[in-house]
């Protein structure tokens, strides 16, 4: 097992390099000469801009610069903002748990629905209860979610006025933020009011954002669930007498839950991707909402570092899933 | 010799297995959703191609003194545009007819072009163990890390938002689905025995590769082609949601809801229209897709 956890880990770095190349490439490409954008000057002297080429290190051989960048990431320098000037990486750290915080929600949302849905789908097998399921499942699958966010937010915060349009909590709370998320921040703080106010700032966004992983959860379950179902061992328990409950949520959704739990994991990336647009529509202070700005504000080494980090995540976040896997389905632990 | 052919006219009353194409029809329009989702779609690329006919006006044509008129059955509204006017007073429904051909002109052009390129990739990753396959497979796992949006947003904000961009980034976004299922499949054929006798036959490796072994691998590539389709047409709309995709005035709908966004109280159908179109384009879509899986590939049948 550690061997396995391992060389695992150990393949990240060539992919971790790769991507850390493309983005440095990337870069390059962009049009607009990098020392004008980062000192905002026009008709620069030729000492001065040697001195800048020089500081920049843009003066050494490309393969070198290269080998810098990555010297440089091994010490976690991710580059510095154009436009703030702080650090990308604490930037980062400072937003991700908002990103975060969301992400957990909407997948909390998605699994808890997703799961019966699916287990009722499965043992409803081609009734209309079923049909039903599955129609809105693939609905949601096909949803483009910037408009799905609009409409509730139309719905539910315009025309009920039940949930704020935008952002994670009232301005009238404040206090120092401690972990970062604010539902947990907002409970400490004692304030009273918000805690309700963080909630209701999150509820909407979670469910946009998890409106795609719900479906495919729905879909992931109930084709796991009829395959089970299906099998000989769920028969005897039948024949022994157990009650229908105890054999579909007991024999049969164990070991359907072990596609699902791939599915869940794999839907990290889509995740990241669905909160950019989430983000961007409730104007969430996350990384989705950063990333955009830093692309309208052309502030490269923002978008450079993000995509990096983001991509670390989420690369790390597959190899856990591959890890729990293994603990889920001990069949895979073995042939290993 | 007119006896062989009393035999050969006889041939068809004998009850003859059903081609491929029968037993394939047979079993997509079995799925009662699919047939629904086809005909959609069928309507869809109707008016896709006779935009030009069907549409009303053009989808540019400012008519000053309609701006933000609502639908013709909603209070206000004026028959001469049913689905109403945008914020500067252009027909939706207009607009809406000219945006499913660019919405299904781009999902094609990302699946021929993903498709193309992913099979010959993927064809070269199965044929050429050692470094070819290695190059090609690690750089398909570099792109698959970067989650898809995001590299398409990358991709855009590099060589600049436009309707061409557009397509190229989530064209690469595409490409390591094919390359993977090509090779994986091809990989599996390659041990088969037909292939062995085509090389005993004296077939080249590229005849083997696109004629023997490729036709062999195409019913999980054409179900991937419907569900990349339909995601293409959705990232799509989301680039043009955020400004990185097709520029206004083009009327492509993501494009479109972008520059609606502030009138989501005032003009709610400015917002709603371009939306459900996505909807219902990608949903008709997906629904021929779960029709195409189930018809071709009885392994992956759902139930």
């Amino acid at each position: 097992m550690l061997g396995f956890v391992v060389r695992r880990v150990l393949l990240v770095i060539p992919t971790f390099i790769a991507i850390a190349f493309l983005t440095f490439i990337a870069i390059r490409l962009v049009p607009g000469d990098p020392i004008e954008v980062r000192t905002g000057e026009r008709g620069i002297s030729p000492e001065r801009l040697a001195q800048f080429r020089h500081e920049l290190g843009l003066d050494q051989p490309v393969w070198k610069q290269f080998l810098d960048y990555l010297w440089q990431l091994a010490h976690g320098n991710f580059g510095t903002s154009i436009s703030t000037h702080a650090p990308v990486l604490t930037e980062f750290l400072t937003l991700f748990p908002a990103t975060l915080e969301l992400a957990i929600s909407a997948m909390l949302f998605a699994t808890i629905l997703g799961i019966p849905a699916g287990v009722i789908a499965a043992t409803r097998r081609g009734t209309f209860i079923d049909y039903t399921l599955m129609g809105a499942a693939l609905t949601g699958f096909s949803m483009p979610i910037f408009w799905w966010g609009l409409l509730l937010v139309l719905f539910f915060s315009v025309n009920l006025g039940w949930t704020p349009v935008s952002g994670r909590i009232d301005l009238l709370y404040y206090f120092e933020p401690v972990t970062g998320f604010m539902l947990i921040d907002s409970w400490l703080s004692g304030e009273e009011g918000a805690f309700r106010s963080a909630v209701m700032h999150l509820i909407l966004p979670a469910i946009v954002l998890g409106t795609i992983p719900l479906a495919t959860i729905a879909r992931m379950t109930r084709s796991a669930m009829l395959e089970i179902l299906g099998e000989d061992y769920v028969r005897t328990a039948r024949a022994k007498g157990l009650s229908p409950f105890r054999v579909v949520g007991f024999h049969a959704l164990r070991n359907a839950l072990i596609p699902v739990v791939t599915v869940i994991g794999l839907q990290v990336g889509a995740l990241m991707a669905g909160a950019v647009l989430t983000e961007y529509i409730f104007s969430w202070p996350g990384i989705g909402t950063w990333l955009i700005e830093s692309i309208n504000r052309r502030d490269y080494p923002v978008l450079q570092g993000g995509i990096l980090l983001v991509s670390g995540i989420v690369i790390l976040i597959n190899i856990l899933v591959d890890l729990l896997y293994g603990v889920l389905n001990p069949r895979i632990r073995h042939a290993r | 010799m007119p006896a062989d052919r009393t035999v050969t006219a006889a041939a068809p009353t004998v009850k003859a297995p059903p081609g491929p194409f029968v037993a394939f029809f047979r079993d997509f329009s079995e799925n009662r959703a699919a047939l629904v989702g086809l005909i959609i779609l069928s309507l869809l690329v109707f008016v896709a191609i006779f935009a030009n006919f069907l549409a009303p006006y053009s989808p540019y044509e400012q008519f000053r003194d309609f701006v933000r008129t609502p639908p013709a059955w909603a209070e206000g509204g004026n028959s001469a545009f049913l689905l109403g006017t945008d914020e500067i007073g252009r027909d939706m429904l207009s607009r809406l007819i000219f945006g499913a051909r660019l919405s299904l002109f781009i999902g094609l052009s990302v699946v021929v072009a993903s498709m193309a390129v992913g099979i010959v990739l993927g064809l070269v990753a199965a044929f050429a163990p050692g470094w070819p396959s290695i190059v090609i497979m690690r750089a398909m796992d570099v792109i698959l890390s970067v989650p898809s949006l995001l590299l398409a947003i990358v991709i855009v904000a590099i060589i600049g938002p436009s309707l061409t961009n557009t397509i190229i980034a989530i064209t690469v976004v595409y490409l390591p689905y094919y390359v993977r299922l090509v090779r994986a499949s091809a990989l599996q054929e390659k041990t088969r025995d037909y292939v062995t006798a085509a090389r005993v036959g004296g077939a080249g490796t590229l005849r083997i590769m696109f004629k023997t072994v490729l036709p062999n691998c195409m019913a999980p590539i054409i179900v991937q082609a419907a569900l990349t389709i339909s995601n293409a047409i959705l990232e799509a709309a989301a680039l043009g949601f955020l400004g990185l995709g097709a520029q206004p005035p083009s009327p492509e709908w993501g494009a479109m809801l972008a520059s609606a966004r502030e009138f989501l109280q005032s003009a709610p159908w400015i917002v709603t229209e371009p939306g459900l179109a996505i909807l219902i384009t990608v949903l008709s879509i997906n629904l021929v897709g779960d029709g195409l899986r189930d018809a071709l590939d009885p392994k992956m049948r759902r139930s």
